[in-house]
């Protein structure tokens, strides 16, 4: 039951255009989950939701028992996420060192820290990540994109949560620098030991990062299984997506 | 023709509800904590300190301006000795505070909604949200706490500096006695017209940085949506600041 995500059955629709079709999902307790799919399938709709970012029409999503529609456990439902976002959402106005404290401040008011203990905590977590001290003082605007994905990991560990989210982990950094994020986010779940959930349309990432993986196609989970089996599935969607990413691959 | 003018109707009721239920919504914030204080410090310098010299340039050009107008008008019935009174009262009731709300509303207002519109593109705003962040308690309550505390410190530095231009222009150019010029003014000086300007300087603080966060809040995305959303804070601050100040001129100074 801890930190089991169960998504059942869940709609949701933005005025005529239905996304999410009565999708089902069950996500077990420190298990690193892939949901993969093509651009607009809805995948990035079906992290706002699991976030009560977006409101879901029906079904239910549950987190360790906990109802994202249940408005009285909000912050503890919330509290036990974190998310690296597809474009990092540093804030602009924040140096790094002040994007990652502003996150232990809001997420781990109940700890009652001390400035100094959280001062510590962020340049630990920063530190971990693989940045530098210099780091500290600059405005995410001056790094570019792999740095800023740190910082932004930095931020999402720092505030100690039991499920980490990454949306397109690797959406706009090179090769080089995407598989060193993958490393990264891989090592930090596995020291963590913790749950997560990576949305992703690369079947390369998910082949990395994943335990199981989720297929989603029209709104619905098409298939789940381990990558290894995607290729002889019996899916058709699902084939065609695995011939269609490695194709891709053995052209770059 | 008459389908789409209740289309257009309940399109204009609709927006005029979601703006009413912001701004409420917004108000709330500013008395309910938690406060974010440091934010609150980053705006006013951003709307205050950063505005003087454009406020400052504006008044002392009104201030010229009035007085030499006045001059013209006044010489052709003999009155010119009530210039003094009429850039006094003119700049301190009506043109500080208007020409300071809307300079500032051209500078602010777009800003506001440009960086609240950035912050919903890149996901910022979700981030927040994520981090239990009630994102009007910090990103509207702040910017409505610091344009209604800043607007009539700004204001009533325009009144200073505007009433300054018309005497340098009144004793420079059309050669009216400095000390008859300052009498006049010093006794015809009366507070309720000092304060009434800065009451709409708050008044207009708050139009601006609601309608700014509003649009921004509300912009669509992509570079496309956030320019709309800039041109859109920015008319409807201004208009907002010209129909404020009709309401509350009648409050003041009504029948």
């Amino acid at each position: 039951m801890k930190n089991t995500i169960t998504i059942e059955n869940i709609h949701k629709s933005f005025g005529k255009l239905h996304v999410l079709n009565g999708l089902s999902l069950n996500i077990e307790n420190k298990e690193a989950h892939v949901i993969l799919g093509q651009s607009g399938c809805g995948k990035s709709v079906l992290l706002k939701c699991l976030l009560g970012i977006f409101e879901i029409d029906s079904g239910e999503i549950t987190v360790s028992g906990i109802s994202v529609k249940d408005k009285s456990q909000s912050k503890e439902y919330m509290q036990k996420f974190s998310i690296l976002f597809q474009g990092n959402a540093l804030f602009d106005s924040m140096t790094v060192i002040e994007n990652v404290e502003f996150g232990i401040k809001q997420s781990l008011k109940h700890k009652h820290l001390s400035d100094k203990e959280i001062r510590s905590i962020a340049e630990e977590k920063i530190l971990a990540v693989g940045l530098q001290d210099r780091v500290f003082d600059i405005y995410p605007a001056e790094m570019s994109g792999g740095m800023q994905k740190r910082a932004a990991l930095a931020r999402a560990i720092a505030v100690e949560p039991e499920i980490l989210l990454f949306d397109e982990p690797t959406s706009g950094l090179d090769p080089i620098t995407g598989g060193l994020i993958c490393n990264l986010l891989k090592d930090t779940v596995k020291n963590l030991g913790i749950t997560s959930l990576t949305i992703t349309h690369d079947l390369r990432v998910a082949e990395f990062l994943s335990d199981r993986v989720s297929v989603i196609n029209k709104g619905q989970v098409a298939w789940i299984g381990h990558t290894k089996d995607m290729k002889k599935c019996g899916n058709e969607f699902v084939e065609e997506f695995y011939r269609a990413s490695n194709v891709i691959s053995a052209r770059k | 023709m008459i389908a789409t003018l209740g289309e257009y109707t309940l399109a204009s009721l609709r927006e005029i509800g979601r703006i009413s239920a912001f701004i409420a919504n917004g108000v709330k914030c500013c008395f309910t904590p938690p406060f974010y204080f440091k934010e609150i410090l980053r705006h006013i310098i951003s709307i205050g300190f950063y505005s003087l010299p454009i406020v400052g340039l504006t008044a002392i050009f009104v201030g010229m301006a009035l007085a030499l107008q006045m001059h013209v008008g006044f010489t052709r019935f003999n009155a010119e000795g009530a210039i003094a009174t009429v850039v006094l009262i003119g700049i301190t009731r009506e043109l500080g505070p208007v020409f300071a709300g809307l300079m500032v509303a051209g500078r602010m207002s777009s800003s506001i909604a440009a960086e609240i519109g950035s912050m919903k593109v890149s996901e910022q705003i979700d981030a927040l949200v994520t981090m239990s962040v009630d994102p009007y308690k910090f990103l509207v309550a702040p910017r409505i706490i610091a344009a209604v505390l800043t607007m009539p410190i700004l204001v009533f530095i325009a009144d200073i500096i505007g009433v300054m231009g018309g005497f340098l222009v009144a004793t420079t150019l059309l050669d009216y006695s400095t000390g008859s010029y300052l009498a006049q003014t010093a006794n015809n000086f009366e507070l309720w017209d000092v304060l009434s300007g800065l009451f709409k300087a708050a008044a207009f603080g708050f139009s601006i940085a609601s309608f700014g966060c509003y649009h921004g809040f509300s912009s669509d995305l992509g570079a496309r949506g956030v320019g709309r959303a800039t041109t859109s804070a920015v008319v409807a601050s201004c208009i907002g600041i010209l129909a404020l100040n009709y309401i509350l001129t009648t409050l003041f100074f009504g029948a």
